[in-house]
């Protein structure tokens, strides 16, 4: 919370981008969530990657559940449209408004309870459905809003604020994406933006259903000495297995190549994501060599940050289920809806 | 680069830009806020501290402030800062039990001014609290010096001019009117324990053009006439006068003018509007009495016919640029503007033919002004000390204020056998405005509203009466918009890098993207470019903390359009961003540490 709302000054030199807007435009009403809370770092690198990837705010979908983190949809792009649905059900949701129009761009924010617990079947079915959208994991491994009981991503061992170990083991959503066949999985840190913008945006280019896993500290609740989700323990033990730049359709890529294999993905709108693998043999286009360092570091006690995994030819749910690729706000009435004609020769079809 | 040293009071200082401005450091932010709690008194008592004329210079001050005001940088205009000041003035209450006292016990130092004005009375006013029995010699039947004779009774009325002359004057100096000094030799053989010379610099420039000597009666010298004006010596001038010279006394010459009788009144500069040496606001006040200014116009001669003047002629110039950014000028045409009285306001000089050479006064031979030391305001005579414009030539009233208060410092040192260059050093306070969860000491609010506009009385009444005061002052309404306008630059953003857990949340939250954590550069320039915003104007600091617990990156802030609103404290989880009010201690004779 803060007492006043930002005060309506741009800084002198603030500029455009390429359809006319500050970076200030693409901010929304202010944050209620605890000061220093990492899922505010994550809006803040969301209003970067809009700005610099030039969204028309009039052409997003902000899409959230129930927790702290689906709360953040509020906080920015105030001009865009969103839907907070019921508890875990935001990729239910996103599926529809998705398959109704799919000329937005769908940004689903949840938390590790909102996705791994109550809505863990709905998020891996959004997964198999492959459909077209950013899905913000803002994971800190406890339930801030009910104040601080460990959630289903909580390491075992991490205790609580009051000191108790955690028992269970938790859900990888990573592992969890692989498996079940997501085609851009990436896990980031809130408080590297440097690392997080860069997928996000990719996340958005990316056609098909991207995973961004983001550690996002609850400093009310765990930001403690045991925790395995502080700022801190995430600093210490965050390995970044790739380094990602997105690189737009129109800018001339003239950085000079460094030491390192670069992986260059294009994406389906033209744009190119360049991956730099930090750790030799790492293959991030490589499903099983993603699954088997994830799992390596999280042996380890790493955490592996960064694009671990894309594949840009999968077909999302619109290709799978041979939908129109006109929105069906764009799809003339008649044709929409061809009458009670129609609607008897096809109830034919079936007697 | 090392992490900024923010105990040396400088760096919070000059983040306080107007109180950084203004040459007596006088708090600004801490004055508005008074009276934005109705505390006019108290704003009162905290200007007078270090400007002693709060009345006065709420009327008349140059206002350095106000081009310095953070504000312009925010958004176009600065704080009305010069105006609230005379609101805290207008609206108090009787504040004589709070003046300074001078105590019955003497400390048997006697100390000369010589000249009633703004310098010398800081002098006494900051001598006489401590037992000095401080002397003020004044040619004048009257104190106040230039304030009095040269700023006409509609920007300052007489009866604002007495009261705070009176406060001073009442402490207990000894006025000597009527009393100009003609000997500086006999002045010293009195035997004062200092002399301080506030003289001024009483002597109106003359321009040597063919025919200034032809109508003596109707070409007049502007400072000198608008003494004239103010002692009643001259009642009435001639319909058309043009008044060569575009610098503040020239407004002051113009628009006193249309008050004795001139019909149009034309203002002639040499060179184009933005070299305009009078401030903007007064020019603004003086076409908004219908003044005409001429610019480009050249004086080459005073036009007189059968032994009357009738008009003057100019050279009409066309200013061009060099490619070193040196002005040139050309000739175009020659023209003459008719008219019945002409008035001199170029500029003015100091004028020392009372001290005679061989006092141990050292003269610099080039200007023929005596040399005197910058920071002590000593000439090189021991004991004898300049201030005001007598010391470096013509400034404002402020300066003389500021120069009178360092005078009195070496004054002070001088007469307890002390060296004048050891002098008390600026201190400074700092106490969080942290009163609750998301509750400060000041209102940190941004307040959008644009300054507000002064209102002046009505053209037909200040032409009726000279002494009409034009500026009715900000009504209690209007002052308490306006103050909210201040950003309380001196509620300072302070680091505690120990606390600081790398969350982000003040980066993300920042309206004008000042902060930024980054890895630390080689120097500020270099740290400069990885700025979140980076600056255009580069006179602002950049503040840069010690390195960060985690990742030894360090916290940068650049000072220059902050807007002090809070949020980065408010939304620091473990209070390592934390806002603190600055109080610049200044220091001031007597104040030294035994």
């Amino acid at each position: 919370m803060t007492s006043i709302a930002k005060p309506p000054v741009k800084h002198p030199s603030s500029r455009q981008n390429g359809i006319g807007l500050t970076l200030r435009d693409y901010e929304g009403v202010m944050s209620t969530l605890c000061a220093g809370c990492g899922h505010d770092s994550i809006t803040a690198s969301i209003v970067q990657a809009a700005w610099e990837m030039e969204l028309e705010p009039h052409r997003v979908g902000k899409m959230s559940g129930i927790g702290c983190s689906s709360k953040t949809t509020a906080y920015f792009m105030k001009q865009s449209h969103g839907f907070n649905s019921v508890h875990g059900r935001m990729p239910s949701v996103t599926s529809g408004a998705a398959a109704a129009n799919g000329g937005l761009t769908y940004i689903g924010v949840s938390g590790d309870g909102d996705s791994l617990s109550i809505g863990v079947g709905q998020l891996c079915h959004a997964i198999r459905r492959n459909v077209n959208m950013l899905y913000m994991l803002e994971n800190n491994g406890v339930y801030g809003l009910t104040k601080g009981q460990f959630s289903a991503s909580a390491d075992i061992g991490s205790t609580s604020k009051k000191g108790e170990a955690n028992e269970q083991a938790p859900i990888d959503p990573i592992l969890l994406a692989l498996s079940l066949g997501a085609t851009y999985v990436a896990r980031s840190f809130s408080g590297d933006k440097r690392q997080l913008v860069p997928i996000i945006k990719a996340g958005i280019a990316h056609k098909g259903f991207a995973l961004v896993d983001v550690i996002s500290p609850c400093v009310t609740f765990n930001d403690h000495e045991g925790s395995t989700k502080s700022y801190a323990y995430t600093r210490q033990h965050e390995v970044e297995a790739v380094e990602a730049d997105y690189v737009p359709l129109r800018r001339e890529i003239t950085m000079p190549e460094t030491k390192g294999a670069v992986t260059v993905v294009q994406m389906h709108d033209g744009s190119s994501v360049r991956l730099r693998p930090t750790a030799p043999d790492y293959d991030p286009t490589d499903r099983e060599s993603a699954y088997a360092h994830v799992r390596a570091c999280q042996a380890r006690g790493e955490i592996a940050t960064g694009l671990l995994f894309v594949s840009e030819g999968a077909r999302d749910m619109h290709e799978l289920a041979r939908t129109v690729p006109t929105p069906l706000v764009d799809v003339p009435f008649e044709a929409l809806c061809p009458g009670q004609a129609a609607l008897d020769k096809l109830m034919a079809r079936y007697r | 680069m090392g992490a900024t040293d923010v105990n040396d009071p400088r760096y919070y200082h000059k983040v306080v830009d107007c109180q950084w401005a203004c040459p007596a450091h006088t708090n600004v932010p801490g004055y508005l806020r008074l009276i934005a709690q109705g505390r006019y008194d108290d704003s009162y008592m905290l200007n007078r501290e270090s400007n002693v004329f709060p009345g006065i210079l709420g009327r008349t001050c140059d206002r350095p402030c106000e081009p310095a005001c953070r504000r312009v940088r925010v958004e176009e205009k600065p704080v009305a800062i010069c105006r609230l000041k005379r609101v805290a003035a207008d609206l108090r209450g009787d504040i004589t039990a709070r003046l300074p006292k001078a105590p019955k016990q003497k400390n048997g130092k006697r100390i000369a001014c010589v000249g009633a004005g703004p310098a010398s009375l800081t002098v006494a006013n900051d001598l006489l609290p401590l037992g000095y029995d401080v002397t003020i010699f004044e040619q004048n039947a009257k104190p106040g010096g230039l304030m009095r004779v040269n700023i006409p009774a509609f920007r300052l009325p007489a009866s604002v001019l007495d009261e705070e002359c009176g406060y001073i004057i009442d402490m207990g100096a000894t006025m000597k009117y009527g009393t100009p000094i003609d000997s500086m030799k006999a002045l010293l053989a009195k035997g004062y324990d200092a002399v301080f010379v506030g003289s001024g610099a009483p002597k109106g420039k003359e321009l040597d053009l063919p025919g200034r000597h032809d109508d003596p009666g109707k070409i007049h010298i502007g400072i000198e006439w608008l003494a004239n004006v103010h002692f009643g010596h001259v009642e009435r001038i001639e319909p058309r006068v043009l008044i060569i010279g575009v610098g503040n006394t020239a407004m002051d010459c113009c628009r006193t003018a249309k008050r004795v009788g001139a019909t149009d009144v034309t203002v002639i500069a040499r060179r184009g509007r933005k070299h305009f040496k009078a401030s903007p606001w007064e020019l603004e006040d003086a076409e908004e009495e219908l003044v005409e200014i001429v610019e480009n116009h050249s004086p080459k001669r005073f036009v007189v016919e059968n032994g009357t003047l009738v008009g003057m002629e100019f050279e009409v110039l066309e200013w061009t640029e060099d490619a070193s950014g040196r002005q040139k000028s050309t000739v175009k045409e020659t023209r003459i503007l008719p008219c019945d009285a002409v008035i001199l306001a170029i500029g003015q000089d100091n004028a020392f033919p009372w001290i005679e050479r061989d006092v141990g006064i050292e003269f610099d031979p080039k200007w023929d002004m005596p040399v005197v030391d910058k920071t002590t305001f000593q000439s090189t005579r021991e004991g004898v000390f300049f201030g005001g414009d007598a010391a470096w030539g013509p400034e404002n009233i402020i300066w003389a204020v500021a120069h009178g208060h360092q005078a009195a410092i070496s004054i002070h040192q001088h007469c307890q056998g002390k060296p004048v260059t050891e002098r008390p050093p600026q201190g400074m306070t700092l106490v969080s405005a942290k009163m609750g969860m998301h509750s400060w000491a000041y209102s940190n609010d941004y307040e959008p509203a644009k300054r507000a506009k002064m209102q002046h009385e009505d053209l037909t009444k200040r032409f009726a009466d000279i002494t009409v005061e034009v500026e009715l002052g900000f009504t209690p309404e209007q002052a308490a918009r306006e103050v909210q306008r201040c950003l309380n630059c001196d509620i300072q953003t302070h680091f505690t890098t120990s606390l600081c857990i790398e969350c982000d949340a003040c980066v993300d939250v920042c309206p004008t993207r000042c902060l930024t954590i980054t890895t630390n550069g080689t120097s500020e320039a270099d740290l400069r470019t990885r700025l979140s915003a980076p600056a255009e104007n580069l006179d602002q600091a950049v503040y840069v903390s010690d390195a960060l617990p985690q990742t030894k990156r360090v916290m940068v802030k650049d000072e220059d359009v902050c807007l002090h609103c809070g949020l980065c404290a408010e939304r620091c989880p473990t209070a390592a961003w934390d806002m603190r009010t600055f109080d610049l201690k200044l220091p001031y004779a007597g104040m030294m540490q035994p």
